[in-house]
């Protein structure tokens, strides 16, 4: 193909730039302390319980997402009601809100004197300041990766494969389980991992409503920033590196999902 | 025509006037509750500037948690004075990035502090748990609000207040402090990060029995609407003494070339006139006078200081705070 050179030679150029560099001077930091030092940082237990937490919360919220983002997308594309513009507008502010903003009004929300949080504790269940609370916050912030993502390819379905299931004899939930569903697998995989990826880096919004309780309530990203704020400059770049190194693992799976899902079409 | 000269001339002059005193710009890198002492405290300066030297001076704020703003300048940020919350954290930009000397302490009075604060109980009114003194605050049931002592100064002084009371009482020891502290962090359901964080935890969200804040923020809470039939101040049988310490980053200033306005700008923190606006936003004055003056809002009690209990910042931060240190052993899991 003509300029593939140049094309070639920009795009790395600019990843280099963009990416790799801050990248590389993160993942050179931490061996200051030694293999041993960088292994004893981040097998501390501390650490080990906040990217539990990190991780698990991401995935869960990302779960979720793929769910009622898919149903979202759908409402969406197939139908038209009055007010379907102001809802496709909504999906869009957690993207443009300042996530500091978010963490306050969820914390707010959720608290057990707030609207929500008020009539589930007398329920018993808390919600702010737990890690469930992190959970919401992740589900806030990631909805419309996964929404974004679906609404073009629902909308470039051929409905005609539906109907057609349909007069052969499919119920609806064959039809979707069926027909609709493996064509989206592979968009509902980026979206779902999006959303994933960015909860895992989130910070703003789940302070306010996390508690930050060692071992039970705190986040990795909260354990970097006292890192740092000890001028702990190592390891703090320790701890970046293992989350940046597990992020990475997973995206890569979810991307060779995804190439299996598409070539088992 | 004479009229058009005559004005072109008075415009000259004019302009030639104005240009004549000199525009400064200070950047006071602070701390988080101090926002509204230095918004009073920059205006009478910047007037008593203008009267002395006929120099009009803008200083600007910038403010977040005391931690966080010594690594800010650490890494860069052009901070010609820097007023935090505690000395560690104006020690570790004298250590780490040599901007000022490492006896700046020394430079201005009582510790370059112009003016001190404590910590104290602020509770939900009529006190329903009957808090009055530190024990109090690990009874079963009580929920303690406090910022993460790694990265708020305010949760530092807190934390090193709880210690010293229990060091200090008749028959403590350094175990029976270690023992209470961490029976007290039992208590807190909810660390935040900084000290106005905590507020807002326990004022809009109402999560927590007491409050453990700055003297000023519990003041300034009650001072707020409504604030008076919601909450009440609880003062301890002691509590610390705390040095919000002041300095002019030398090697930031003689590049700026703003070192004598910057050192005015400090000496004039413990002239009367600053001394009466720092009463006024609830901070303990250094002047006898004037803090006499104001002893309804500041009541007398026991003040330990951080040299006589715990033989200095850095050694508080090495033993206490730093990684690995006693806050951390509390959190340790099995404990």
């Amino acid at each position: 193909m003509p300029g593939f050179g140049f094309s070639l030679g920009f795009t790395l150029f600019y990843l280099s730039a963009i990416v790799l560099i801050p990248l590389a001077a993160l993942i050179i930091r931490p061996w200051e302390l030694g293999w041993n030092g960088f292994w004893t940082e981040i097998m501390a237990p501390r650490v080990l319980a906040s990217l539990k937490l990190t991780f698990g919360a991401s995935a869960i919220a990302a779960l979720v997402n793929s769910v009622f983002g898919l149903i979202v997308a759908w409402v969406l594309v197939r139908y038209r009601f009055p007010g379907k513009r102001l809802i496709d507008a909504l999906v869009d502010l957690p993207f443009a809100l300042p996530t500091a903003v978010a963490g306050i009004a969820l914390s707010a929300l959720y608290a057990t004197n707030g609207w929500i949080g008020g009539p589930l504790s007398k329920a018993g269940i808390k919600i702010a300041y737990t890690p469930y609370g992190v959970m919401i916050a992740l589900v806030f912030i990631g909805l419309p990766f996964v929404v974004r993502t679906l609404q073009p390819v629902l909308a470039d379905l051929h409905r005609e494969s539906e109907e057609a299931a349909a007069t052969l004899g499919a119920t609806r939930f064959q039809t979707f389980r069926r027909v609709i569903l493996p064509m989206l697998a592979p968009t509902l995989l980026t979206g779902t991992a999006m959303a994933f990826a960015r909860a895992v880096g989130e910070y703003g919004s789940v302070i306010f409503i996390a508690g930050n309780l060692p071992m039970v309530s705190e986040i990795t990203p909260l354990l970097i920033i006292i890192k740092l704020q000890e001028y702990d400059y190592a390891g703090a770049a320790a701890i970046g590196v293992i989350m940046l190194a597990v992020s990475f693992i997973f995206l890569l799976t979810l991307n060779a999902l995804q190439a299996w899902v598409s070539s088992r079409r | 025509m004479q009229k058009l000269i005559a004005t072109l001339l008075a415009c000259t002059l004019l302009a030639g006037s104005t240009a004549e005193a000199a525009k400064v710009t200070l950047l006071n890198v602070s701390y988080d509750p101090t926002r509204e002492l230095y918004k009073d405290l920059n205006t009478a300066f910047a007037a008593q500037w203008k009267q002395k030297t006929g120099d009009d001076v803008t200083i600007n704020m910038s403010h977040n948690g005391s931690g966080a703003q010594s690594r800010a300048i650490i890494d860069g940020l052009d901070a010609d004075v820097a007023t935090l919350a505690l000395a560690y954290d104006i020690d570790a930009i004298a250590d780490r990035a040599k901007l000022l000397p490492a006896d700046w302490q020394k430079r201005l009075p009582q510790n370059s502090a112009p003016y001190t604060s404590t910590i104290v109980f602020l509770v939900r009114k009529g006190n329903p748990w009957k808090i009055k003194d530190w024990p109090d605050l690990i009874k079963p049931g009580v929920h303690v609000i406090t910022p993460n002592p790694k990265t708020s100064g305010g949760a530092r002084w807190s934390y090193l207040a709880a210690w010293a009371y229990a060091e200090k009482a008749p028959g403590g020891s350094t175990e029976k402090a270690k023992a209470f502290v961490a029976a007290l962090y039992k208590h807190v359901p909810v660390l935040d990060t900084g000290a106005r964080g905590s507020t807002t935890t326990f004022a809009q969200r109402g999560i927590g029995d007491v409050l453990l804040s700055w003297e000023n923020e519990a003041h300034l809470a009650l001072a707020e609407s409504g604030g008076a039939d919601k909450y009440q101040i609880v003062y301890p049988s002691n509590s610390i003494l705390a040095e919000p310490p002041v300095a002019v980053i030398d090697k930031n200033v003689d590049r700026h070339k703003t070192r004598k306005v910057a050192e005015a700008y400090l000496q004039f923190l413990y002239t009367p006139q600053a001394q009466e606006i720092e009463a006024r936003d609830y901070y303990r004055p250094r002047d006898q006078g004037i803090l006499n003056a104001h002893g309804s809002q500041f009541p007398k009690i026991p003040l330990y200081t951080i040299d006589d209990v715990f033989g200095g910042w850095t050694k508080a931060q090495k033993v206490h705070f730093s990684d690995g240190g006693i806050f951390d052993q509390i959190y340790k899991p099995g404990q």
